[in-house]
């Protein structure tokens, strides 16, 4: 069984939003809401690092843990996603959530918030396959396709990877012995566990 | 007569309003996902429930993204 998983390779991304705009386009991602965004670390700096950060579909993600209302769930292939008809919009998966995933669209006046937007590893929601009604709520469901999430494959120097995590990390590990340097993958400790703890998640029952 | 049996159908509207009424009671199991059930990425038309060529097509489409073996 597949696991889905992102790896950002720092040494490649260039920064150039390519990801965030396929994201954007991909899924009709309304303003204000970024799923994906691209983060400098010592911008303008020599050695400066640029990683893509979205939802990371953690193996024991915070949001399930912390949600009110229990709106969220992991598929078999390991994608965290959630009910937006469940969600309350409280923010409390935003505390929680290391990476800043979870995006809250500005509902009406006074700030209030909306239902809770995320990346959804291009696998919608729990609606119809690629309805309509799934892809206002929850955007593309290109995972059904047997295509991989936009940002991924949109990425020009393949910074950004999607898909089996098996896969993902070969691809990776070839790349680093060919360059001899930049093993570090940023933030895969805090997704998936330290190497050692790392652990298969286990499925949901689906109810 | 007429006024009597507008209010009377009127009671009577109102007095059935309330059999319309669906029960709201939320029943919260904690720690267990509330929402609607989902279907496996494998059951759309384009693979018809066949996990396995759905896993092929993911793997492959996963290697496009290693350009040495593209390149090669």
């Amino acid at each position: 069984m597949a696991r889905m998983k992102f790896l950002c390779d720092a040494e490649r991304c260039i920064e150039c939003n390519g990801c965030v705009t396929a994201c954007k386009n991909t899924n009709d991602v309304p303003w204000g809401v970024n799923r994906r965004r691209v983060v400098t670390i010592n911008d303008g700096q020599p050695g400066e690092k640029s990683i893509s950060v979205a939802c990371m579909h953690c193996s024991d993600a915070p949001c399930m843990a912390v949600c009110p209302v229990d709106c969220f769930y992991r598929t078999d292939e390991g994608v965290v996603l959630h009910d937006k008809d469940l969600c309350i919009g409280c923010g409390y998966c935003f505390y929680a959530c290391p990476f800043g995933a979870p995006q809250f669209p500005q509902a009406g006046a006074f700030g209030l918030r909306g239902k809770m937007d995320k990346c959804t590893f291009c696998a919608g929601g729990p609606e119809k396959d690629n309805s309509a009604e799934e892809y206002r709520k929850y955007g593309a469901n290109r995972l059904s396709q047997g295509k991989l999430p936009a940002c991924a494959e949109m990425c020009s120097t393949k910074a950004l990877l999607g898909g089996d995590g098996d896969v993902v990390a070969d691809i990776y590990r070839q790349r680093v012995l060919k360059r001899g340097k930049g093993s570090e993958v940023w933030g895969w400790g805090t997704a998936y566990g330290a190497p050692g703890q790392q652990k298969p998640a286990a499925p949901q029952p689906k109810s | 007569m007429r006024v009597t049996v507008v209010a009377l159908a009127a009671v009577v509207a109102l007095g059935l309003a309330g059999c319309g009424e669906r029960p709201q009671e939320m029943v919260q199991k904690t720690g267990k996902y509330q929402g609607k059930p989902d279907t496996a990425p494998w059951d759309s038309p384009e693979f018809g429930g066949k996990q396995a060529e759905w896993e092929r097509a993911i793997q492959a489409r996963t290697q496009n993204q290693n350009e040495y073996t593209r390149i090669q």
